[in-house]
């Protein structure tokens, strides 16, 4: 297994789980959950980034050795996701980039058309582009032609935890798209992103569910495992399950019984 | 469009019936279900739900963990300027209070923005009172090229204005819109309103849309909550934030939840809004709206806003004055009303991480004028 190399953007990694940087209840979390997930990659939202701020930068939480993807969170246009890379270029964030483009905040769903624009641009200008879209194999294509480094469907919407609803789609992805497909957003356990692995996906970007797990730590741990796991079956015959739990534990105690 | 139909259609039906008539199955309904509508909306706000708060608590804390994380955005308020024209019953700034009024000069501003921009704020609110001579749209443009110096992201919660006229305030670099509509009861808002333009209801109603359509990319509206019956405009505002939210998917909208607080003038809240009750508003927000941003001020006290932080807010004020040139100029300037939570920056951030969440400063990068920038 040790040959399993995945490579994006001429870079070879030797794990297929990509973090995020957001919603964690304290940045400094931020190393040991890469340390824990074996993560080479991490996205981070541009318009988070304040450096000129003394009070704590996230940047500064982010462990030297990993691969950086700045994301265009907040665009809501090709034209502002260009302009965000642009910045994160000019910053010296390197010459990643995750597209964003979203305009529509209820359910944050990606604009294809716009995202294959903001694709074609900067993926001529240099930049190793990964671009977070529906699972919709037109719009896959349109970026492969656009000049993607890899295609990143998403599981669920956003931050929902609902895991891989969309997976009769990334299925057709994987057959049919010669780029990585990697997982990206939806994805709520660690079952669910093995399955993804399973399929065959490439990789997997995780964020919400481990930063708001009680321990984002042993929670990017199981991740972690679960990708490798997740790889190791697809390397060999197919294979998973799902479980749930819900904690509870009084939130309106201080209301003095209502 | 616009929602004003909506409203009245609303208010003239026998609301309070309509409370009483929902029943435990209904809150059940509504807890069940991922995407609610305006009936499991109205269950959850009426008093049969009061026994299901805490799975209520639950839920929306779930949710708001998924759409938000553990973090609170920070933000400040500024006030420009506390000349009024309007005579709403309720408002330290009333025209007719004989209180000292003052605006900033564009030297004071740049002292004010400076002083903030130094405790590591990065979002701005800067409010004005209405008196367009003193301090109208031409006013705000000129405090903008001041304060784009010091912030990626300034609200504005001023009057009323036309579409054109936030169309400007877009173009100089203004990205969020706070109005409050005060109350929803129409008669009720004509007797809160007697004098000064604010008292058209309609123009007041439609403003938040005037600014979804200029261009504005967070839009926050509100109750005052304690006015009139908190249980109708607590419904109101949760269908005008989902009237706003299926019009504008490209806009950020937000609540405010502000409660009644003492003030320079006589009048007093007709309601006591109880913990219990901006709880219960709050949870039901959320779970009718999982991406809705949710304002929590100064207003309240820090155990009040600590306790709430798992349960839906995602924005809160800090280090807080609402006196004009309060931030650096320590003089006898009345406020608009009194502050409950007067923590500094710096001690909110200890207190949120603390509490396991983490202050975000800053959350927008504004790129417009990269162009100019040359990046
Ligand atoms: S609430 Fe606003 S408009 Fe009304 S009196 Fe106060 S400052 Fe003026």
């Amino acid at each position: 297994m040790n040959e399993d190399l995945f490579e994006i953007g001429g870079l070879k990694l030797t794990s297929r789980l990509f973090t995020g940087t957001g919603k964690y209840g304290c940045d400094s979390v931020i190393p040991d959950v890469c340390e824990a997930s074996g993560s080479e990659v991490i996205t981070v939202a541009l318009r988070r980034v304040d450096l000129q701020s003394d009070t704590g930068n996230v940047m500064d939480f982010i462990p030297k050795n990993m691969q950086l993807l700045p994301n265009t969170s907040g665009a809501r246009t090709a034209d502002e996701a260009v302009r965000i890379a642009h910045l994160a270029r000019a910053m010296g964030c390197g010459d990643w980039i995750k597209i964003e483009v979203i305009s529509d905040n209820k359910y944050l769903l990606p604009d294809g058309y716009e995202t294959a624009k903001a694709t074609e641009i900067l993926a001529k200008e240099g930049f190793v582009v990964l671009p977070y879209i529906n699972a919709d194999l037109y719009v896959a294509k349109d970026l492969v032609n656009a000049g993607a480094a890899a295609v990143m469907p998403l599981g669920a919407p956003i931050g929902t935890n609902r895991g891989l609803k969309t997976r009769e789609m990334v299925r057709i992805l994987i057959e049919e798209i010669e780029l990585p497909i990697i997982v990206d957003a939806g994805i709520g356990r660690p079952s669910e992103a093995c399955e993804a692995m399973e399929m065959g996906a490439d990789a997997c970007l995780v964020n919400t569910a481990i930063a708001t797990a009680s321990d984002p730590t042993m929670m990017a741990r199981a991740f972690g495992r679960a990708v490798k796991a997740g790889r190791e079956a697809y390397l060999s015959g197919p294979g998973a399950t799902k479980k749930h739990a819900d904690a509870s534990s009084p939130l309106t105690g201080f209301l003095g019984g209502v | 469009m616009s929602f004003y139909p909506l409203v009245k259609k609303y208010m003239d039906a026998a609301l309070d019936e309509q409370f009483s008539a929902v029943s435990e199955d209904d809150v059940r309904r509504a807890l069940a279900k991922t995407s609610l509508d305006a009936n499991d909306y109205m269950a959850l706000i009426s008093p049969t739900a009061v026994p299901f708060l805490e799975e209520m608590a639950q839920k929306a804390s779930r949710l708001t963990a998924q759409n938000f994380g553990h973090t609170i955005h920070l933000f400040t308020p500024l006030y420009l300027s506390s000349f009024c024209s309007n005579h709403c019953v309720y408002c330290g700034f009333n025209a007719k209070n004989k209180i000292p009024r003052s605006r900033l000069t564009m030297e004071e501003l740049e002292v004010e923005a400076k002083a903030i921009s130094a405790t590591g704020l990065k979002h701005l609110l800067i409010l004005t009172g209405e008196a367009p001579a003193k301090a109208g749209v031409d006013y705000l443009v000129e405090c903008m090229t001041v304060l784009q110096k010091h912030f990626p992201s300034v609200s504005i919660e001023v009057f009323a204005m036309d579409e054109d006229e936030y169309a400007r305030l877009v173009d100089v670099g203004v990205d969020g819109l706070t109005l409050f509509q005060e109350t929803y009861d129409e008669t009720l808002y004509a007797k809160l309103h007697p004098k000064g333009p604010k008292k058209d209801f309609r123009y007041r109603i439609d403003a938040p849309e005037r600014g979804c359509k200029a261009g504005m990319r967070v839009v926050n509206i509100g109750a005052l909550l304690g006015l009139g019956d908190w249980r109708k405009d607590a419904l109101l505002t949760g269908l005008h934030l989902k009237y706003l939210t299926d019009l504008y998917p490209e806009v950020d909208i937000a609540v405010s939840l502000p409660r009644m607080r003492p003030h320079a003038g006589e009048f007093q809240p007709s309601t006591i809004v109880e913990d219990r009750d901006m709880v219960q508003i709050m949870l039901a927000q959320r779970l009718f709206l999982p991406r809705l941003g949710i304002t929590v001020s100064t207003r309240e006290s820090a155990e009040f806003r600590e306790n709430i932080l798992p349960l839906g807010v995602t924005k809160m004020s800090a280090g807080v004055t609402t006196a004009v040139g309060g931030h650096t100029q320590h003089n006898d300037q009345v406020g608009q009303f009194e502050i409950c939570d007067d923590r500094s920056v710096e001690e909110m951030s200890t207190a949120l991480r603390k509490c396991g969440y983490q202050p975000v400063f800053k959350d927008w990068e504004p790129i417009f004028d990269m162009e100019t920038t040359g990046v």
